[in-house]
């Protein structure tokens, strides 16, 4: 029940933020963090249950023929990532109202934000894999919002549409395989597919299953070659960056795949693929970095380098990776964001992120400074830091795997990137003489270094106190590699070990990195990456699918509602001719004598028709073609349709209305092309087919199985004494629900399409 | 068309027919209506009075622009879908309760209804979102192609 009252209140708070936000601007951040606040102090009063053999969990069966519940289980894992969500929450809703203090839509993007913060928690804490999904697909769909924020760019549009096209894709293919994993384990539980896990990993479907989750994990978590769409994604505003493309969001896939390695890791496929992908990534994403000179876009890569090597980790499944994992997890969200942040402080104090314009900022910015110095030391894995520890970790990780020293030789090239970048980005905009750019900086306000300095000391604490998180460490390594992860002795001085040494080796060459920046940015821009890169294959495929579209739409959409209606009208004709020519015969015709006014109402049908057919004035055809409707809903009231009659009547009033509208607004042209007696042939013969399959539909013995159960279950279950709404708004209510949906999005499009341009609105 | 006289007859004829609307709407689980049927009905009343005047007095009198009702239409629908949740009981599936009027009838009432109401808002919402646009928009123009 906790569980859902903190989704729950985390989903009310998104609703209202741009509300508060209207209320009172200056207040508004303040008051709303207070809700991912005291969410934390919540989800920490947990971790004890959840460290126990039974976490705490929740259940309520959603359609209970499809396996769909809103299951949630928060163990070890799920907890450790749901506290860095609401911990970091809570100072990037603190920070973003600062930063975006002038912004005219700071309620919408708050909004979002805490939209973002209610489908990750429900993504980590999702125990049904559908509901997993639709979290997954929730953070894609925020993600595009908070990367589109500035809707006016052109480069932040396209950047919200790279991340949305890639995540969207790989969710795609997510979906799929969690489908397949429910089907071959009989639940879409996750916490019951471990049962079936042979099956899983061994069975027909195993390797199809494996492809489609690491579809899933890899474009989410930004694996090469999927990486292109986060540093794009940099087009959002910072506070987004630091929270959803560094801490949380990028995790999800990481996460995904660490709830999972029960159930699937383990495996020759699983291991090769994960290894070799995150090795890649790791040492790809570190390189490119130096190819930037954009703080943030450098940030960018960092982190893809990091998501790498937590990627690695999870291949190599050991119960020390496992470890490794949580420590550098949690770490990296702690200086990663900082480093954002202090970005967005730097780049709202000097009005640029250009590092080489950047320098001497330390004594105009002391408090940003400081945060910046100890964010970028735990990056570079410095001690007393909790990164030093982090790093230690993922470096006995892979010495202790088999075919360690190559590992361990990737891993330490990786890392040393990573320092230099740290020096970077941390240090290189602080020290040194003071830049031309930084001329007349003063610090930034307290919101804006606060966040960042508090998410530093953090990284300092944990590092001095490792034994505080601990307990929730091992935890989530035993969700990961099972009970063997929990001897997790978290200090920082463990003697003369080889990794202190390989620590120490990647430290000089860092240094070395850092000092060779130049000629390193020089030859990665004389690679034109640009030109051949994932990235420039995408930007392809999206301009051939354009042109393709521009061609169907063409071809079949040319705006003449002459064309629209001869092709439906010939494919209804074309599939209706199949089966009916394939049994081909008079049906055994209804036999009933026809009364004199049912006689009547047919002979004025057909005039009506013939009107509408043989005139020459829109109008006149309009009028005849309402006659029309108007009689079909006569002969519903005949044959005891009163509801169905009734709508008939209205919607066929809506529709002349709707055609006089257009019809004085757009002026009406006759389409060229036409020839009478083609659309007279066209028509016969598609009527004449209809004619026929009603003759054959009504000729059949009438199902009355389903009709009689519902007209029974009407009044007595239903409340309702009209089964036509008793159908339409309980017993089949979801798919009133669908069709709700799908008016609501249609009309949507039309006031899109007719909306006065912005232009014009503002003039 | 003579104004003075649609204009008079209007003036009459719409709170009539969004009377028999609502009639339409709440009488819809035991007789022929429903929020669809009702929907339309409101949407036709309201566009005879359009007709009798202009856009901006239909905007004045529904107070609230289409979209947000559509909008609000789909909440009530997830709404009355979801109340079920709070008891335990299954997305969907009906509640009822009987509520006993001061005059000693009993009324039933349920999520169903409330289910019809959201659909009567959204039906509402989107045909008034079409007749206002192609009332007060532009035609669209073609080629929407510098952002995608």
């Amino acid at each position: 029940m906790a569980l859902l009252a903190i989704l729950l209140s985390s989903l009310v708070t998104a609703a209202l933020a741009p509300l508060v936000v209207r209320v009172s601007r200056r207040g508004a951040s303040f008051s709303l963090s207070l809700v991912p606040l005291s969410l934390t102090v919540w989800l920490a009063s947990l971790v004890p249950e959840a460290l126990s053999g039974t976490p705490p969990s929740f259940h309520v069966p959603w359609v209970p023929e499809l396996g769909v519940a809103l299951s949630l289980r928060a163990d070890g894992l799920s907890l450790l990532m749901a506290l860095l969500i609401t911990g970091m929450g809570t100072l990037i809703v603190l920070y973003a109202g600062a930063y975006l203090q002038d912004s005219p839509r700071l309620g919408s993007f708050l909004g979002w934000l805490l939209l973002f913060m209610a489908s990750m928690l429900g993504l980590v804490l999702a125990d049904n894999a559908l509901f997993l999904f639709a979290c997954w697909e929730l953070t894609t769909v925020s993600s595009f919002f908070l990367i589109g924020h500035d809707s006016e760019k052109e480069d932040a549009r396209q950047a919200a549409l790279r991340a949305l096209m890639v995540t969207a894709l790989g969710g795609q293919a997510l979906l799929l395989g969690l489908l397949l994993m429910g089907w071959v384990a009989g639940t879409l539980t996750l916490s019951e597919m471990h049962t079936a896990g042979p099956a899983l990993r061994e069975g027909p479907l195993s390797l199809a299953i494996l492809l489609l989750v690491l579809g899933g994990a890899f474009t989410k978590s930004a694996q090469v070659p999927f990486h292109f769409w986060l540093p794009s994604a940099m087009a959002a505003p910072t506070p987004a960056s630091a929270y959803l493309h560094a801490a949380t969001m990028v995790k999800a896939g990481v996460y995904l795949l660490a709830r999972l390695s029960p159930v699937l890791g383990g495996t020759p496929a699983w291991k090769a693929a994960l290894v070799t992908v995150g090795l890649v990534t790791m040492v790809g994403g570190a390189l490119l970095s130096f190819g930037h000179t954009d703080l943030k876009r450098v940030l960018a890569y960092a982190t893809v380098s990091v998501l790498g090597t937590l990627v690695l980790l999870l291949g190599l499944g050991t119960p020390g990776a496992a470890q490794a994992l949580g420590v550098f997890l949690t770490a990296h969200a702690l200086y990663k964001g900082a480093l954002f942040l202090v970005a967005g402080a730097v780049d709202h104090s000097a009005g640029t992120r250009e590092l080489p314009r950047l320098g001497g900022l330390r004594k105009a910015m002391p408090f940003t400074a400081s945060a910046a110095g100890l964010a970028a030391l735990s990056m570079a894995g410095l001690p007393p830091l909790f990164g030093f520890i982090g790093k230690e970790l993922v470096y006995g990780a892979s010495r202790h795997a088999p075919g360690g020293w190559g590992l361990a030789v990737g891993t330490g090239l990786g890392f040393a990137l990573l320092v230099g970048t740290a020096a970077r980005v941390g240090l290189s905009p602080f020290l040194g003489p003071r830049s031309e750019a930084g001329r007349d900086v003063h610090e930034a306000s307290p919101v804006l270094w606060g966040p960042p300095l508090a998410l530093a000391v953090c990284g300092g604490v944990l590092g001095l106190a490792p034994g505080w998180a601990g307990p929730l460490l091992a935890g989530a390594a035993r969700a990961i590699s099972g009970p063997e992860g929990e001897h997790l002795e978290l200090t920082l001085w463990h003697g003369l070990t080889p990794e202190l040494g390989w620590s120490a080796a990647s430290l000089a060459l860092g240094g070395a990195v850092y000092a060779l920046r130049e000629p390193l940015r020089r030859t990665l821009a004389a690679l034109r990456m640009d030109r051949w890169g994932p990235s420039h294959l995408y930007t392809l495929s999206l301009s051939g699918l354009r042109r393709l579209a521009d061609f169907v739409t063409g071809r079949l959409q040319n705006g003449s509602l002459y064309r629209y209606t001869f092709i439906t009208v010939t494919a209804v004709a074309g599939l209706l001719a199949l089966p009916l020519v394939l049994r081909m015969g008079i049906p055994e015709g209804m036999k009933r004598t026809l009364h004199l006014h049912e006689a009547a109402v047919l002979a004025l049908l057909v005039l009506a028709t013939g009107l509408a057919v043989k005139t020459r004035s829109v109008l006149t055809a309009l009028m005849a073609l309402s006659v029309v409707g108007l009689t079909e809903s006569f002969v519903y009231v005949l044959l005891g349709a009163p509801d169905l009659a009734l709508t008939q009547v209205v919607v066929q009033t809506l529709t002349v209305i709707l055609f006089a509208l257009i019809f004085s607004r757009f002026p009406v042209q006759p389409s060229g092309g036409r020839s009478r007696l083609r659309d007279a042939a066209l028509s016969l013969t598609a009527g004449g087919l209809i004619s026929w399959a009603l003759l054959h539909a009504s000729a059949a013995p009438p199902q009355t199985r389903l009709a009689e159960a519902y007209t029974a279950r009407s009044a007595s279950e239903a409340h309702g004494r009209n089964v036509v709404n008793t159908i339409l708004v309980d017993f089949r209510a979801l798919d009133t629900m669908g069709e709700t949906t799908v008016l609501a999005t249609a009309s949507l499009g039309v006031y899109l399409l007719f909306r006065p341009s912005r232009r014009r609105r503002q003039a | 068309m003579n104004a003075v006289v649609l204009r008079t007859v209007t003036r009459s004829m719409t709170p009539v027919l969004l009377q028999l609307s609502l009639v339409l709407l709440v009488r819809g689980h035991n007789a022929p209506g429903g929020g669809f049927v009702g929907g339309l009905m409101t949407s036709a009343a309201l566009i005879l009075y359009l007709f009798a005047y202009d856009v901006q007095t239909v905007r004045r009198l529904v107070r609230v622009p289409p979209v947000r009702l559509m909008a609000l239409g789909v909440l009530v629908v997830l709404g009355s879908a979801s109340l079920p949740l709070v008891t335990g009981k299954p997305f969907l599936r009906a509640a009822w309760t009987e509520v006993s009027l001061p005059w000693g009838e009993t009324l039933s009432l349920g999520t169903p209804m409330l289910f019809d109401v959201g659909v009567y808002l959204v039906v509402v919402g989107a045909t008034l979102g079409f007749i206002f646009a192609l009332e007060e928009g532009e035609a669209p123009q073609g080629g929407g192609k510098e952002d995608l």
